[in-house]
């Protein structure tokens, strides 16, 4: 029932919202300049990927999300791993934590590009601060939520407090951090994007507001839909990440049965 | 026949010499006027008090009693998880605790096992066995080979390289007696490993048990409810009072060993469980 939902069911939805969009535009008489028919959007995305600068602006994207991305994981696993081994730490920064996560990171971004310039770093950098949050806080969350039994074992085997946290904390913290993880490549794509909407002259946040200020959005829906398969396929290679990282899990392995 | 039965309560003078073990040079497990109060909100709790025993080298000793008579926190103190409010404990003659640090040396002889078996799942079964060999350091082609050896004692030969999960309750269970084993440790501490299991799977984990302990030679500590487990595992039987948990009697048992489930149907088998259950129910 599950294969078929995912294999049959789902790219009939898809057929069906594309069928309704079409009779939509066509019954209605819808300007192509307010939403376009989506065998143009078709056309437009061949075309787009037939120029080559389509690919470079991609690849800057693409480098903007993965490398702010990566840069989160690290630091977030590494502050993760620190807060929710220190009890006096966490208690100590938590007011500042909050404060951090609820103010809005895309309006730093004026800021990153007085620091860090037009160019990627700045995007770098807010596709970082954006993915760091739910990455540090599931891992202090996997950390601390060792169970009771679990703790009593490394006690009884007189563990110290490395060995604990390289055998123990950090497994169990393993799950909990691929599911930050998860919510990270998201908010690192969004981070991305929304920095090349704001400023700079590459990407394709970039290619997205360039087409739109030439009146052309019909193109404008074609980049939207590459940004779509980018982000898709980013989310699956941190899915992906899952199976190889945590075999183990019920997760990963009971949906094979 | 009847059971060795003897009150140890409350003078400890009382006690005749030949219910702990007299040579206290041979005592692996010394207890003191071990007393545990735990702190809760409103009022303390005096869940142990007044114990004093002396648990002998290669003993088979028998924690039993009605729930919540303090057996769990008798046997986590004795396994270094909590130190007790006042009294002391010495294993094989050395402090477990030194003020308020365990003694290392003291926790090296020790291995317990659990309720649940606390296998972790990111582990494979023979990682899980030989884990407590990793953390001293021990190198990974020797720990393979000694958990292989512990699979096969313990009669989960095969699933080496299985996840927890792939297995059983019992052979999860027995995975845990096997890593408790791995550092051949001197005594092994047991809170109701088999409670969580069903009657034919506790059956044939009895046996076992005593066979695993008559060949280590290992001291044994096992908490149990179960009076039939008691009186068939047991060199000595401690039974516990409640409220607050104190020693009510030591029972020896004195059937042959190695014994065999049939015994469990003998007379004198009954006879153990008999007393030991009039004993229980007057505490209610
Ligand atoms: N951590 C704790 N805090 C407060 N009271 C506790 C705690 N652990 C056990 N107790 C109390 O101590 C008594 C003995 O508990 P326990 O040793 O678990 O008994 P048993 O294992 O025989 O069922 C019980 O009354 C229980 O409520
Ligand atoms: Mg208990």
């Amino acid at each position: 029932m599950g294969k078929y939902a995912a294999w049959v069911a789902t790219p009939l939805v898809l057929a069906l919202l594309v069928l309704i969009w079409q009779f939509y535009v066509v019954v209605f008489e819808v300007s192509p300049f307010i939403l376009p028919p989506p065998l143009a959007v078709w056309h437009a995305t061949v075309e787009l990927l037939s120029e080559p600068k389509t690919y470079s602006h991609i690849a800057i994207t693409v480098y903007e999300t993965v490398a702010g991305f990566l840069i989160a994981v690290i630091i977030g696993i590494v502050f993760g791993g620190l807060l929710g081994k220190i009890r006096w730490l966490e208690r100590t920064l938590n007011p500042l934590i909050v404060g951090l996560q609820v103010m809005p990171k895309v309006a730093l971004i004026p800021l990153f590009i007085v620091w860090f310039g037009f160019g990627p770093t700045s995007k770098v950098v807010l596709a970082a601060v954006i993915s760091f949050f739910p990455i540090m806080t599931n891992t202090i969350l996997g950390m601390k939520s060792v169970e009771t039994g679990h703790r009593d074992v490394m006690l009884a085997l007189n563990a110290s407090r490395w060995q604990t946290f390289k055998e123990v904390e950090l497994q169990n913290a393993l799950p909990f951090i691929l599911t930050g993880m998860e919510v990270g490549i998201v908010l690192a794509t969004i981070g991305a994007i929304v920095g090349e909407y704001l400023g700079g002259s590459q990407g394709l946040g970039y290619m997205a507001v360039a087409t739109l200020n030439a009146f052309d959005v019909t193109s404008m829906f074609g980049v939207i839909f590459l940004l779509t398969i980018l982000g898709l396929v980013l989310y699956f290679f941190v899915v992906m990440l899952r199976r190889f990282v945590t075999p183990w899990h019920e997760a990963v392995t009971s949906t094979r049965d | 026949m009847t059971p060795a039965k003897a009150e140890m309560n409350p003078a400890p003078e009382h006690q005749p010499a030949d219910l702990s073990v007299s040579a206290a040079k041979d005592a692996m497990i010394r207890l003191t006027g071990v007393e545990q109060r735990y702190k809760t909100k409103d009022h303390d709790v005096l869940a142990l008090t007044d114990v004093n025993l002396n648990i002998g080298k290669g003993e088979f000793l028998v924690l039993l009693g009605p729930s919540g008579c303090g057996k769990t926190t008798l046997l986590r103190i004795i396994a270094g998880l909590l130190q007790s409010t006042s009294g002391t404990v010495e294993i094989d003659n050395k402090p477990l605790w030194n003020k308020k640090a365990r003694n290392d040396d003291a926790m090296d002889e020790l291995g317990v096992v659990f309720q649940e078996a606390n296998m972790f799942p990111w582990m494979t079964i023979e990682d899980n066995i030989a884990l407590p060999l990793k953390l001293r350091g021990v190198p990974k082609a020797e720990r393979r080979a000694r958990a292989a050896e512990l699979c096969k004692m313990v009669g989960i030969e095969g699933f080496e390289k299985r996840w927890p999960r792939q297995l059983s309750g019992g052979m999860r269970q027995r995975a845990a007696i096997a890593r408790a084993l791995s550092t051949k440790p001197q005594i092994l501490l047991m809170d109701e490993p088999f409670g969580a299991l069903d009657a034919m799977t506790r059956d044939a984990m009895n046996l076992e048990l005593q066979r695993i302990w008559m060949e280590s030679g290992c001291t044994i500590v096992l908490v149990t409810h179960s009076i039939r487990e008691a009186v068939f595992l047991a060199d000595r039987i401690l039974l516990l009072s409640p409220r607050p948990g104190r020693m009510d009697t030591i029972t020896d048992i004195e059937i042959e060993r190695p014994r065999d489930t049939y015994v469990q149907s003998t007379q004198g088998f009954q006879d153990y469980e008999l007393s030991l259950r009039q004993r229980l129910d007057s505490f209610a």
